[in-house]
């Protein structure tokens, strides 16, 4: 038998129709819906008097509106407030498991997902949300979706999607002191730029990478999309079995060993081929920080921003617009610049290890009183187990407060937004124009950089304070 | 529900020749908030029209009247980052019907061709001889037609083929639904179902 890829594996037992010259007709294992993408796709199942075809395997949630503080009580902004309350009427009518706000498993879509073992190996995962491609850390093909497919998904519990090319990255080697899952994502979309895999789907391989942990894992696939891909996935191993086993939803007993022995054959095939493969070395990546307007436009905190000499002709233009909105210059030096907010949180660095690395860093230390810092949980479960684990008085200690779930101000639908011309150093996945609120000037970066930066009140190389 | 039917197109053109324009910048995330598919045509590229006062900036291609029509022309790599479809919609409701580029994110692309707004891409080299046509007459008009898959500046008679997949082209020409066309699979998907239990 020809030797196939992993995603290839995946992808053709999902196949329950092809189109010729058309795309394949994809059966859909998991939908995660939320509260922004999802009230149209509701509304369009009411026109034509359908039911959703399959509510079992579809979990919504109550995210990126949802203040991060007082839960408790009504949510003040009336638009967010009709979306979330049009989710929980959409799923009562149609028969969808909703974790809303104030629910103990509530959180981001992504990080319960996960964290419940609703997501498995092997899997087809879609959702209305562009980060979907998180799930892919579990071997299992995940990718964002648009509200007409959130429809056709509820009606049909199916896609029609044209199958993607594939492209392999490899990253051999060990990693250095400080340097992270983000910092190995912003290393690899820098070197292959935002749109470097556009129409690809990703299979992250290597040494380095079957080191990092589940939640690691997450991270990088989590933003496959920043750089065009379709999504990014890795093969399941040890490290994903036994994150898997005991969790909410994951098989049970005679079912877990059933699941156990399928899910170690989930893996590309020795002479398998790709339509691209990329190489890189652990050893090559520094702690990153971004200082443009795409995730793209990264670099080693100690490095220097490229001169407009060193810029293909084309995209010079667009160069000098980034900086203009960010105001930088041109060979500028970042390391040391002062900055105003720190946000630790999101889909991509919302996770307990996130906040333990954060509160690794500042113990003992004091924030800097010029910064202010927004540390926001992934999920009711990482706040609940943040306490437990005493991190939270870590942070309080150090001058931090810790706030509720959600998605806050990675795109700031809710008050959680960064003022127009303030640095924001932000473990979120995007620093597009305003994307954290009209005019705010967003560095990527990882949570040991955030946390660096929360102290100093300067970028900083978190390896410097290690 | 069905998409309007599309076959010829001849219209003058906004051109915006930014790259990279991702779907944040076509429509801000705090203008998501809408349950229904209407009206985010008026906040299309809400933060490059308006400044901070709510006023117009002059100099963006939307508030300059030289320039109008059904085909929006822009640089490399539009549509990235969010899978928000409100981009789509916001550029069909403020009555776009064409985006030419020379490159298109994955997920607006789809999501583009669910709505009735047809993404044509074309070479680097044709997407810069439009901007000349249009820099030179803002009345520079261009003519899509999908049956022949062929885009052409009607002034200099220039023109190129473009790709389209053929089941995409179907819908569009005869304006039907991927919804309407996955419900006429539903035997299908059952059996497929039953077929994965054994």
């Amino acid at each position: 038998m020809k030797p196939k890829t992993l995603f290839d594996k995946i992808w053709n037992s999902h196949v329950v129709d092809s189109i010729p010259d058309g795309p394949d007709v994809l059966y859909i294992d998991r939908h995660y819906i939320h509260e922004v993408t999802s009230p149209q796709a509701f509304t369009g199942l009411r026109k034509r008097s359908i039911p959703l075809f399959r509510p079992k395997r579809t979990l919504a949630t109550a995210d990126h509106n949802i203040p991060t503080e007082h839960q408790e009580r009504p949510i003040r902004e009336e638009l967010s407030r009709i979306q979330v309350e049009t989710l929980s009427k959409n799923c009562k009518d149609f028969g969808v498991e909703l974790y809303g706000l104030g629910h103990p498993y509530n959180g981001i879509v992504h990080v319960i997902g996960a964290e419940l073992g609703f997501t498995q190996p092997g899997m087809t995962i879609v959702c209305g949300d562009s980060h979907t491609s998180t799930h892919g850390a579990f071997g299992s093909i995940a990718f964002g979706i648009g509200t007409s497919e959130v429809e056709m998904v509820f009606a049909s519990q199916c896609v029609l999607q044209p199958k993607p090319k594939k492209m392999r990255i490899n990253i051999e080697g060990k990693l250095r002191r400080g340097v992270t899952a983000k910092d190995i994502i912003l290393y690899i979309i820098s070197q292959i730029s935002a749109s470097g895999a556009t129409g690809y789907f990703v299979e992250y391989a290597g040494r380095a990478i079957r080191s990092l942990s589940m939640e690691a894992r997450m991270t990088i696939c989590n933003m496959s999309i920043e750089m065009g891909a379709r999504g990014g996935l890795i093969a399941p191993d040890e490290t994903t079995f036994a994150y898997m086993e005991g969790r909410e939803f994951a098989p049970q007993e005679k079912e877990w060993d059933i699941a156990l022995e399928k899910w170690k054959t989930l893996k590309t095939d020795p002479d398998a081929v790709f339509d691209k493969e990329l190489n890189f070395k652990a050893e090559d990546i520094r702690p990153m920080i971004t200082y443009g307007t795409n995730p793209g436009m990264g670099m080693a905190i100690k490095g220097t921003i490229p001169h407009l000499e060193d810029i293909p002709k084309s995209e010079q233009l667009s160069f000098q617009k980034a900086l203009k909105y960010m105001d930088f210059e041109p060979g500028m030096k970042l390391e040391g610049y002062p900055i105003d907010y720190v946000f630790l949180g999101s889909c991509t660095n919302g996770r307990i290890e996130d906040i333990r690395a954060f509160a690794s860093l500042v113990k003992g230390k004091k924030k800097a009183e010029s910064v202010t810092t927004w540390i926001v949980p992934g999920s009711r479960q990482v706040e609940k187990q943040a306490y437990a684990e005493g991190l939270v008085k870590i942070l309080e200690e150090a001058g931090f407060a810790f706030r509720q779930p959600g998605c806050s101000a990675c795109l700031a639908m809710n008050e959680d937004k960064i003022p127009a011309g303030k640095y924001a150093v932000s473990t979120s996945n995007r620093n597009f124009e305003g994307r954290q609120g009209p005019g705010a000037r967003t560095l990527l970066a990882s949570p040991l950089t955030a946390a660096a930066a929360a102290i100093t009140g300067k970028i900083t190389n978190p390896a410097d304070l290690m | 529900m069905a998409i309007d039917k599309f076959e010829i197109l001849t219209s003058t053109c906004v051109p915006l020749p930014a790259e990279n324009v991702d779907t944040d910048q076509i429509i801000p995330a705090r203008f998501l908030k809408a349950t229904s598919r209407e009206g985010f045509g008026e906040n299309l590229f809400r933060d490059w029209r308006y400044d901070k006062q709510n006023t117009p900036v002059k100099d963006f291609v939307l508030n300059n009247s030289k320039y109008s029509g059904k085909i929006l022309v822009t640089g490399k790599n539009f549509g990235s980052g969010s899978s928000r479809e409100h981009a789509a919609w916001a550029i069909f409701d403020y009555g776009f019907r064409v985006v030419v580029s020379s490159f298109f994110a994955d997920i607006f692309k789809n999501n583009a061709m669910n709505n009735g707004l047809l993404p044509v891409q074309v070479s680097e080299t044709f997407l810069k001889n439009i901007f000349e046509e249009i820099e030179k007459d803002a009345a520079t008009e261009l003519q899509v037609n999908l049956e022949k898959q062929e885009i052409k500046l009607l002034a200099t008679g220039d023109k190129e083929t473009f790709d389209i997949n053929p089941y995409k082209k179907l819908c569009f020409l005869n304006g039907y639904d991927d919804i309407d066309f996955l419900l006429s699979k539903k035997e299908k998907i059952i059996a497929f179902e039953q077929q994965r239990k054994d």
